[in-house]
């Protein structure tokens, strides 16, 4: 069981592949290959574009993503409370499981006044909790404090929270909702309608006292 | 012959591979690099084999189902036989590799091993680092529990603090508009395909270079990096002062690969595995997110910058940092390697480091954060209720009731986010006191509109009670020469807290 399988050695190797190349580099046959890779190159730009649609789809569907939610029957907040609710979000697949139940905190102000707020911090999206003994929104990340009408009081946040349009109909409290609040929605800091305010205080809250929805 | 020698030398004539190894591992190597400082780089690469064993053997298991996933963790953990060694392993080997090769990458700056002819190992080695991060963050995400639902969320966030494309770019993270299942599949793909992918192709080239460009000596003040002359004098010292790298120094990497895998085995043995924490649901907001132990230096960063300053630091210092250590090898490419002659590498490396345990230290009891429960689960010590008038014991009542101790300690309980009051009433004034409560300031939010005044009365007189013995509450001169209509107070000294001893 005597093999020979005797290796090239590699100089002459490769001075070998260098004569080849040397005859084949203005012949048909080299002309054959660079049409080839041309050819490669053409399907693959052409296979590239699927792919990236794909990898982009979920970014491409953007607009589709809002859509009005039922909160249910307005006249189970009751007023100058704060109530935790949640809501299935409306685009949803039934693998998400316990993930596309989505928390809100909806404050009657007075009487049919209702203001709808993300839980999520509008620092970094962790979600505060509402203490109804000091009336504030306490972030637990990073510290953040915000007041019962969700402007903000102290910490990392440099705005107030992030609220959902609301709209009342056949008696029901409804929010336009579906996708993450972060500041790069329409969620983010818009200039206020009033000029006068001090830099300060607009730093601290974009809007307050406006009724205006930041979320979108 | 034998017949294991036949078999060999028929498998050999096949493969061929008897040469190219048997160069890798015999090339010399200066023999100063035969030391236990250059043992970091081997073990990286085995806690990299163990996490892509430990890892294969978890998705024998897993399935990235957001319905599913957070059982199914809690079978690996408790029916599947040695389920929760094998998820244990794979956590602690994460911290252990991130570790390893921070150190690692610490040695080789050190030692100048960035500089010419190894720029290119470097800048991948760069990328190795980020990838073994990013390891880290996608699999805490797999193992898909509160902590990930809401590390998730910050990501999120993060991300749509970027301009004009911000939105597009959470979209694309998150798989959709809202964390869910498409965000976990879309982290499984990137945590078992395609990060472990390029991870250990970048691997393989980083490894290559070493073997092709020689492991680097160890320096010597005055011996300096010339492009001429470097690797000839490289081949000299490996040559003439060198050995051959297997077994002269391979055999410290071997040992020290055995210790640390003994170390994550008993880590995972001792402390068992990571979570899960509660469900991946975002209606229990009650939750208070941690990160990984890698990120919690970020965690404390984040809580101490200043409003205006978070999206310019999260947006422009990671491409920083990252552009200064892929340019290192182009700007201090050639020179002094040695340690002794660069005072500057030394005192980065040693400022970074006590920066990192002093964030990291710090982000393990979060002294930013409202203690959510010290307000009904922390009660105030009886020493401070103790001879007070009910007023005094009323506003202790407020205190505790308007959640003040979330913030404020008081006898070494509640929160750490505002000042301890044990002894506020030596550092403020009634007047400031009340000034305080009321408009809040400095961190503090006003508390004008949830207070009535009686409650705030109360409050501040029992604010007001808060002093050692020995020292007398502070107070406003002027306000005293008022109420005693002229002339100075007999005594500034105010009865407090044991104030029966003093009368
Ligand atoms: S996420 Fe709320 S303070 Fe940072």
């Amino acid at each position: 069981m005597d093999e020979k399988l005797p290796p090239p050695s590699p100089q002459e190797q490769e001075q070998e592949q260098e004569q080849l190349l040397e005859r084949d580099r203005i012949s048909r046959r080299s002309f054959l290959m660079n049409v080839g890779l041309a050819i490669n190159a053409a399907v693959g730009v052409l296979l590239a574009v699927p792919v990236v649609a794909y990898i982009l789809g979920p970014v491409m569907r953007r607009r589709e993503y809002l859509t009005w939610v039922d909160l249910g029957d307005a006249a189970k907040f009751n007023p100058g409370e704060t109530k935790l609710v949640s809501f299935r979000n409306p685009f949803t697949n039934e693998w998400d499981g316990e993930t596309a139940n989505i928390p809100a905190y909806v404050r009657t102000a007075a009487p049919g006044r209702y203001t709808v707020f993300a839980v999520n911090c509008a620092h970094l999206g962790c979600p505060v909790r509402w203490f109804s003994e000091s009336q504030l929104f306490m972030c637990p990340c990073h510290g953040g404090v915000y007041y019962a009408d969700g402007s903000r009081a102290s910490g990392p946040p440099e705005r107030g929270l992030f609220e959902y349009p609301t709209k009342i109909e056949n008696g029901h409290l409804l929010i336009e909702a579906g996708q993450m609040p972060t500041l790069s929605n329409r969620a983010a800091v818009r200039p206020c309608r009033e000029q006068s305010q001090p830099t300060l205080v607009k730093r601290i809250a974009p809007c307050p006292g406006t009724d205006e929805p930041t979320i979108g | 012959m034998s017949w294991y020698r036949r078999t060999y030398d028929w498998l050999e004539r096949r493969l061929q591979l008897e040469g190219p190894i048997k160069d890798a591992v015999l090339h010399p190597v200066p023999k100063s690099t035969a030391s236990w400082w250059y043992v970091f780089g081997s073990a990286s690469a085995v806690l990299l084999v163990l996490q892509v064993v430990t890892g294969i053997l978890l998705a024998l298991v897993y399935s990235p189902s957001a319905s599913h996933a957070w059982n199914i963790l809690q079978v690996l953990n408790h029916q599947v036989p040695l389920g929760w060694f094998l998820r244990a392993m794979h956590g602690w080997g994460s911290n252990f590799m991130v570790a390893v090769v921070v150190i690692h990458m610490a040695q080789v700056f050190l030692f100048g091993a960035y500089k010419f002819p190894r720029e290119l190992t470097w800048i991948i080695g760069v990328f190795l680092l980020l990838l073994t991060l990013g390891m880290a963050f996608t699999g805490q995400v797999l193992r898909f529990d509160q902590d990930a639902y809401w590390g998730l969320a910050i990501g999120a966030s993060i991300l749509g603090r970027v301009p004009w494309i911000g939105g597009q770019l959470v979209q694309l993270m998150l798989g959709g508009p809202i964390i869910n299942g498409a965000t976990l599949t879309r982290f499984f793909a990137l945590h078992v395909f395609i990060l472990p992918g390029t991870l250990l192709v970048l691997t393989g080239l980083h490894v290559w270079m070493v073997v092709k460009l020689g492991i680097n000596e160890w320096p010597m003040p005055g011996r300096l990096v010339r492009r001429e002359t470097y690797i000839q004098e490289y081949n000299e010292l490996a040559h003439k002062d060198g050995l051959p790298f297997f077994p002269g120094a391979a055999w410290k990497d071997a040992y020290f690969a055995a210790a640390i895998l003994l170390a994550v085995a008993i880590c995972a043995a001792i402390f068992g595995p990571y979570g899960p924490t509660g469900t991946p649901d975002p209606t229990i907001i009650n939750t208070v997110p941690r990160p990984d132990p890698p990120f919690l230096w970020i965690y404390t960063v984040l809580s101490y910058l200043p409003p205006e300053m978070e999206t310019p630091f999260l947006l422009i210092v990671p491409p920083i940092v990252i552009a200064v250590l892929l340019g290192l090898p182009f700007v201090a490419g050639v020179g002094e390697k040695s340690w002794w002659r660069r005072p500057v590498a030394v005192f980065t490396v040693m400022f970074l480091a006590v920066c990192w345990a002093s964030f990291t230290h710090l982000a393990t009891s979060t002294p930013w954060s409202p203690k959510m429960n010290a307000w009904s689960g922390s009660p105030i010590p009886t020493a401070f209720l103790e001879h007070r008038t009910p007023l005094e014991r009323q506003g202790a009542n407020v205190f505790q009731e308007k959640q003040c101790r979330n913030c404020h300690s008081i006898g070494g309980s509640g929160g750490e986010r505002g000042p301890a009051l044990d002894d506020v009433a030596t550092r403020l004034t009634e007047d400031q006191l009340i000034r305080q409560v009321l408009l809040g300031g400095g961190n503090m939010p006003a508390y004008g509109s949830t207070l009535s005044p009686p409650e705030t009365t109360a409050l501040v007189r029992f604010l007001n009670t808060l002093h050692p013995n020995y020292q007398p509450a502070a107070s406003d001169a002027s306000r005293a020469v008022a109420e005693q209509g002229g002339g100075p107070p007999a005594s500034t000294v105010e009865p407090g807290n044991g104030q029966h001893k003093t009368q």
